[in-house]
């Protein structure tokens, strides 16, 4: 049970006058956690005050321990009134639980108040007493490691990966209590904040207990996020991956390579995740630790599992397909789902059915260790140890429109106090709609990863967007094929057994290979034989939601490439709204990919990494902004370039089209020279014919209006140019193609991805500068067209950028590293951008050398996704599967089973013969073969259905070697580096000392005063981000690795010249050394700091 | 259209020295942003002006918050909201303590009061400082005066300490504060030819030998004040002029030493007692503030322009007073 918990306040610091008298301040200290406070003496008439009390003492459970944060108050002594309080400081005495993180917490802290800032500093020093505790039925998971790094952390292997951990919880927002009408705004903050804070930690031990049970000892890629649903409550959710991780002993860690390799065994969800094996334990676990009542339904449906909601719930199930159709989730049921997802809904379960059941049976002989698969066979990691990602299908995603409805707790009452987080009695209700809502959005990724012939996803994440009552669930990640050695051996070593599928598909290429199978593609894409090995099928252009793993083959240098798109909506309520929001995300989705492939093609790339699309919602209008890595993969065939066509010749007068044509061109060859992109030339044997790009594409381009038949009509139409075209046939199309001519290279020396890795550099140098950058832009005029709305948001982010490039200058050259671009509708006539990046100073002159070395990396395969989707694509792809689906009835089952099978079987002969692989293949290849025939049915409906759901990937890249570097300037506060990235260049992480994850809530009354909205907000992140630090600092460390801003809402009403303002971040504090004795070169003018200048392997 | 918010904050403070420049010279942001445009920055990065704009102002914020830190610069060492490498700190406040000559000579010796604020937008006019800088590095003036004034021990080493500003700044400000404290009249016409370079090298002498920090380096006063004792000990030297023998005898003794040394014997024998008497009434008369006050202008008006109009050469100058000096000491009188 229990821990003690010791605090000490030392001293503080800088304090505000209180007494404007004396110009001074008598300030006590007050101590709480849980119900228990103690206080300090007064010392009075100081700013500076020496409090140096006796250790304040609590007994407490180490489940309070792991919810509450300790609540220390500086308060103003005041004899005949109320005592004032000048700040609060929450201290997460989190790291303080796992034995080999932070001993103690020592520093000092910003003192911080939600109304006027940071006032002052107090030094405290924290300790924890843990007691063992063998009590099997406990409810604390103290000791379960928690990272947000999306890979395995640098110190540290993993001995196996357990797989996908999930969990959410759900509370009232104290800002929508009838008791924040006559409380003060500070109380009402301080409410919030202390509620979130217990709900975080409450999320966070729930997590653990679900790891521990898993027989995991950590968290990976630990993505926490804030659901702020107004009126309907708040939900805090968490994903994760379970693993259990060794940690070096120090000194052997550095090397990636090494650590990366014993890392094994996750996969195991891989295969089998749908069968039986994986699910029913799945069941027993989710059932004391998630939210109760909803798991006893599940247990149900015990061996034929099918999908668990689909016995249960069967309305739901249309919401699946993703955005089609929208499911009203609490009572308004279906009515109004798009019809063709209603149709789709069915038998989509239907194939999930089937293709379970085979799995099961299949899977049940050989699922000797594979206890640990789960329902969900995701990953949130983004970068694999060589040879754990054997091929990558592509990305898929789902979303689904929701209508939030309002809690009906009569149990709360008015009067809830945050002690509600008592889920049994409270909650119940809630956590399981919203359950429900995640659980049906991922088992849709699931089928689409199966559909792609890929048992796992990977780079997986989910997101929301909520305005008024209406919420849009987003979930996607990338289809992939993991190595089934990993799942069946667990722990293995690799190293020497790597090299049988290193055979089969080399390191450097094997990734690009598909998963499925030619002859039944599930969208239509052109497939050529691998470039490097030419022994396998690539196909043209592959999209991920990964980063690019370290030992791919690349030519050139990446770039970060951007779709973005506005669309006007009418203002509705309800369901209306609802519907007319699912309505246009699959155009938007659409759009957003043909964007992306164009402007791929217009860099002369042909790959795509870290893809992360979102879509927000406002009142009047839906914003899209797809970011991604471009790349160009030596595997795949050059992209060809872009052919401007009139419709009807006598549209427009050549001239004008070749001028066009002229344009474009001139760009992809200004492009291939600036991104180096020089691909080693290929005799051009006939591998394949390069690439034809569907000429539909091109059409579609701008095709909003068309209908969905007619595009799948079109989709069969396979023109076998080698140029995509684009058709002008109207203005709006020159429109569009004058926009892609928009986007500006970065100015020389600069380069830009929003990958953990930027392709084609690795010799940072010691430069490192974190920023974030928040723009809020007034759409004045009401009368805008989709047009002018996308000009001006394209305008907004290519502005952004360029102001990063200016400001960053004197750090060139340079590279801005995870670009990590939010977008949001505040208000009506608003668009919200805000960007976390990195910016990183290289050396120019290794890079060529480095870059050569690169590919020749130690092999062994990483996937990467395929790209796959223009949305035509998915549509072809679901099609695929629906049309087995549909065809289930008779011929079906085997059908089915085949793409899977074929995974299983692959993983499990491989080991012992590549040639079996091969075998099976074929096999694969002819059962399939008889579904092809039927594809073409089902395919009008298939599109509208899937298009919508496999394209919209959302990930972001993180990723692999953890490097940090820190530095002190003779100033007395610790220099605490800030990184995005799961690295600081030329350091090496020594020790990670636990998860960050702040809430802040920043208010004012006088706005003006505080230098208008700009000056509100820029002096609140610089707080934010002193409150990082100090804790980082406290916790003896030097640096927070992985760190990400999940939440920045900003609110104002400048009539009343008031603003608020909420900030979530997160990231890993740690502590690392330089990699090397050699003298700290000193920064760069600009960011001034130093740290040990290396160049990093950063593979 | 129009952008409602627009910042960007980095993890370590970014600060363009050039834009620090200009904040402090008082442009506004529209200002600053067509100094910069001119000076050619667009080119460097493929800017534009909105860039140029919005970075403008970013730094121009920037600088607002951390200008509550820089009135007391130790703070800026450890303070945890804005993450700036030490050199930057060092650059930081040095340069926002600068001040400009033009500026100081203005208000140098003057009560650094409320009056003298109001009469700050004139002195804009006049020098050509913007208003805004000259009410910074007024009050700059002022900060350091009124922390200082209450320290014991040296006074350029108490600036220092607390201001953490360069050897020279902290001299600078020396001599401004201490101006300010003997309120050393400064302003007349006949004072105007010299810089304030000039006066800074005075008070420097001043304090090195005129206060009571001068004889016993650390005991409790200051080096503010010019000691008391000791200018009432200047009233002995008016025997020099009042006892005539003795004025004989200098004057004997000092052209014995020049004679054949300058090319203005002649006037320096002609002019010798008018001169000395000047000297030794301005010392004498010292015990009273007004005359402290007017010290400079006295020395200019009874001993500088006769020198002057007599053509003398700074040389000549400095040789006689050097034998002057030396003189007196072979006196009797003062042996």
């Amino acid at each position: 049970m229990p821990g003690k918990l010791k605090a000490k306040i030392v001293a503080g610091r800088h304090l505000p006058v209180m007494d404007r008298a004396s110009d001074l301040t008598d300030a006590f200290v007050e101590v709480k956690f849980g119900n228990t406070t103690f206080k300090t003496d007064v010392c009075p008439k100081s700013l500076n005050p020496q409090w140096n009390s006796e250790w304040f003492k609590f007994e407490v459970d180490d489940e309070d321990l792991q919810d509450e944060p300790l609540q220390i108050t500086v308060l103003d002594h005041d004899t005949y009134s109320a005592n004032d309080a000048i700040g609060k400081v929450y201290i997460d005495i989190d790291p303080l639980l796992y034995s080999e993180a932070a001993s103690v917490i020592s520093g000092w802290f910003p003192i911080y108040d939600t109304i006027h800032g940071i006032r002052g500093e107090i030094n405290v020093i924290v300790k924890v007493e843990l007691f063992n505790d063998l009590n099997r039925f406990r409810q604390s998971s103290c000791g379960v490691k928690f990272f947000c790094t999306t890979c395995i952390p640098q110190c540290y292997r993993a001995t196996l990966v357990h797989g996908f951990v999930e969990e959410l919880v759900v509370n009232e927002d104290p800002e929508y209590q009838w008791i924040d009408r006559i409380r003060t705004p500070r109380a009402s903050n301080e409410a919030r904040q202390r509620l979130i804070s217990l709900m975080s930690g409450e999320l966070q031990r729930k997590i653990g207990l679900k790891v521990l049970e898993m027989g995991g000892n950590a968290v990976v890629g630990y993505l926490q996020c804030f659901d702020l649903e107004g009126e309907s409550g708040l939900v805090v959710r968490a994903i994760g991956t379970a693993c259990t991780l060794d940690k070096l002993s120090s000194g052997s860690a550095p090397n990636t390579n090494t650590h990366m390799h014993p890392n094994t065994a996750p996969a195991s969800n891989a295969c089998n995740s749908p069968s039986k094996d994986g699910k029913e334990p799945v069941f027993v676990e989710d059932l004391p630790s998630s939210s109760g009542p909803p798991t006893p339904f599940r247990a149900l449906p015990t061996s034929s599992s099918p999908p668990p909601f689909s016995p249960s719930k069967p309305c739901s199930r249309q919401s699946s397909s993703s955005d089609t159709d929208l499911s009203l989730t609490p009572k308004t049921g279906m009515g109004s789902g798009g019809s063709a997802g209603k149709e789709a809904g069915p038998l989509r379960t239907l194939l999930r059915q089937q293709t379970q059941t085979a799995l099961e049976q299949r899977g049940a002989s050989s699922s000797g260790l594979l206890l640990n698969a789960r329902e969900f066979p995701f990953f949130t990691l983004t970068s694999f140890p060589p040879g754990f990602l054997l091929h990558v299908g592509g990305v898929v995603s789902a979303r689904s429109v929701k209508l939030l409805d309002r809690i009906h707790n009569p149990a709360l009452g008015n009067t809830r106090s945050y002690k509600l987080l008592d889920w049994n009695s409270v909650t119940a209700d809630e956590p399981e709609t919203r359950d429900a809502w995640w659980e049906e959005i991922r088992q849709e990724i699931k089928s689409h990863a199966r559909a792609l012939g890929c048992h796992a996803v990977v780079g997986y994440s989910e997101s929301t967007s909520i305005c008024e009552e209406v919420c849009i669930l987003s979930a996607s990640g990338t289809a992939a094929i993991l190595n089934p050695r990993y799942m069946r051996e667990g722990c293995l070593d690799i190293g020497c057994t790597d090299h049988r599928f290193e055979e089969p598909s080399p390191p450097n290429c094997g990734f690009c290979h598909i998963p499925y199978d030619e002859l039944n593609m599930p969208f239509p894409a052109q497939l050529t034989y691998c470039y490097h090995c030419r022994r396998q099928k690539v196909p043209d252009v592959l999209f991920t939601t990964i980063d690019l793993p370290s030992e791919a083959a690349v030519a050139g240098k990446g770039c970060l490439i951007q779709a973005r798109l506005c669309r006007l909506k009418k203002k509705a309520q309800g369901e209306a709204n609802a519907t007319a929001i699912s309505n246009l995300l699959p155009f938007m989705e659409y759009e957003l990919h043909t964007q992306l492939m164009n402007k791929l093609k217009l860099r002369s790339m042909n790959a795509l990494f870290g893809l992360h699309i979102q879509i927000s919602v406002g009142e009047n209008m839906l914003l899209g902004l797809a970011s991604a890595t471009g790349v160009y993969l030596t595997a795949l065939p050059a992209p060809g370039g872009i052919q401007i066509a009139g419709k009807t010749p006598g549209d427009l007068s050549s001239e004008h089209i070749s001028s066009i044509q002229k344009r474009i061109n001139d760009t992809i060859a200004v492009n291939k020279e600036l991104y180096q992109i020089n691909p080693p030339e290929l005799a051009e044997e006939g591998v394949g014919s390069p690439i034809p790009e569907p000429r539909h594409r091109s059409r579609l381009f701008r095709s909003h209006s068309e209908s969905s038949d007619e595009l799948s009509e079109l989709d069969l139409s396979h023109g076998k140019k080698d140029a995509f075209v684009l058709e002008i046939d109207d203005t709006d199309a020159v429109e569009d193609i004058h926009s892609l001519l928009i986007d500006a290279p970065p100015p020389t020396g600069f380069y830009s991805c929003n990958t953990e890795n930027m392709p084609g550099i690795s010799n940072w140098t010691s430069g490192v500068q974190m920023f974030t950058s928040v723009r809020v832009l007034r759409l004045s005029n009401a009368n805008l067209t989709n047009q002018g709305l996308n000009k001006i948001f394209t305008d907004l982010c290519e502005n952004l950028l360029k102001s990063f490039y200016f400001k960053l200058r004197s750090m060139i050259p340079c590279c801005l590293c995870h670009l990590n671009f939010t977008v949001a509708v505040p208000e009506e006539e608003l668009i919200q951008v805000t960007v976390t990046a990195v910016a990183m100073t290289y050396d120019k002159e290794q890079t060529q050398e480095k870059t050569a070395e690169k590919p020749v990396n130690k092999g062994s395969l990483e996937a990467e996704e395929q790209l796959q989707f223009p949305l035509e694509l998915c549509a072809d792809s679901s099609s695929s599967n629906i049309q087995t689906a549909s065809k289930i009835s008779g011929v079906g089952e085997s059908t089915n089973m085949s793409p899977r099978a074929a995974s299983v079987d692959y993983g499990s002969f491989a080991d012992r013969c590549s040639t079996w692989l091969e075998l099976l293949r074929l096999k694969a290849h002819t059962i399939r073969r008889g579904s092809v025939k039927t594809s073409r049915r089902t395919q009008s409906l298939a599109h509208s259905v899937s298009s919508l759901e496999r394209c919209s990937p959302l990930q972001e890249g993180r990723s692999r070697s953890l490097r940090s570097s820190r530095s002190f300037g003779g100033s007395s506060v610790t220099v605490v580096k800030m990184t995005p990235l799961s690295f600081l260049p030329g350091t090496r992480i020594i020790k990670y000392l636990g998860i960050i994850n702040m809430f802040f809530i920043r208010e004012t009354t006088s706005l003006r005063e505080e230098g208008g909205v700009s000056g509100f907000l820029h002096s609140f992140i610089a707080e934010v981000f002193a409150m990082v630090r100090a804790h980082v600092a406290a916790l003896g460390g030097n640096a927070v690795v992985s760190y990400s801003m999940k939440e920045c809402v900003f609110m104002e009403n400048p009539n009343k010249n008031q603003a608020q303002c909420l900030i979530n971040v997160s990231g890993d504090a740690v502590i690392c050394i330089s990699e090397t004795d050699q003298e700290s070169s000193a920064s760069t003018a600009n960011t001034g700091q130093t740290g040990g200048s290396e160049t990093d392997g950063a593979t | 259209m129009s952008v409602e918010l627009d910042v960007f904050v980095g993890n370590t403070t970014i600060m363009d020295e050039e834009v620090y420049q200009l904040w402090l010279d008082g442009y506004t942001v529209n200002d600053a942003v067509k100094v910069r445009m001119e000076g050619g920055v667009m080119d460097e990065c493929e800017a534009s002006k909105d860039v140029l704009l919005s970075d403008t102002m970013d730094q121009y914020r920037t600088f607002q918050m951390c200008e509550r830190l820089l009135h007391s610069p130790a703070k800026l060492a450890n303070q945890l909201l804005f993450q700036i490498p030490p050199h930057r700190q060092i650059m930081l406040i040095e340069r926002y303590y600068a001040f400009d000559d033009t500026f100081v000579r203005e208000v140098l010796g003057k009560k650094l009061s409320k009056g003298t604020k109001k009469d700050l937008d004139d002195i804009s006019a006049k020098t050509s400082v913007t208003l805004k800088s000259c009410r910074r590095q007024f009050d700059n003036f002022k900060r350091v005066f009124k922390v200082v004034e209450e320290l014991k021990g040296p006074l350029v080493e108490n600036i220092r300490q607390h201001f953490l500003l360069s050897d020279k700044l902290a001299r600078d400000y020396a001599a401004i504060v201490f101006f300010a404290n003997n309120r050393f009249e400064t302003g007349k016409r006949k004072l105007q030819y010299l810089s304030f370079q000039d006066f800074a090298f005075c008070a420097g002498q001043l304090i090195s030998n005129w206060t009571v920090g001068a004889v016993d380096n650390m005991v409790e006063d200051m080096d503010v004040d010019l000691d008391k004792e000791f200018l009432q000990e200047l009233k002995e030297l008016k025997i020099l002029i009042t006892d005539k023998d003795l004025l004989d005898q200098h004057k004997s003794l000092v052209c014995t030493a020049l004679r054949g040394k300058t090319k203005v014997f002649i006037e320096m024998e002609g002019s010798f007692k008018n001169l000395s008497r000047g000297l030794i009434n301005i010392a004498a008369k010292l015990t009273n503030t007004k005359d402290v006050r007017d010290f400079f202008i006295d020395l200019v008006e009874k001993f500088i322009e006769p020198c002057r109009s007599d053509r003398w050469s700074a040389a000549d100058m400095k040789l006689y007073l050097t034998h002057y000096t030396n003189s007196a000491h072979i006196l009797d009188t003062f042996k």
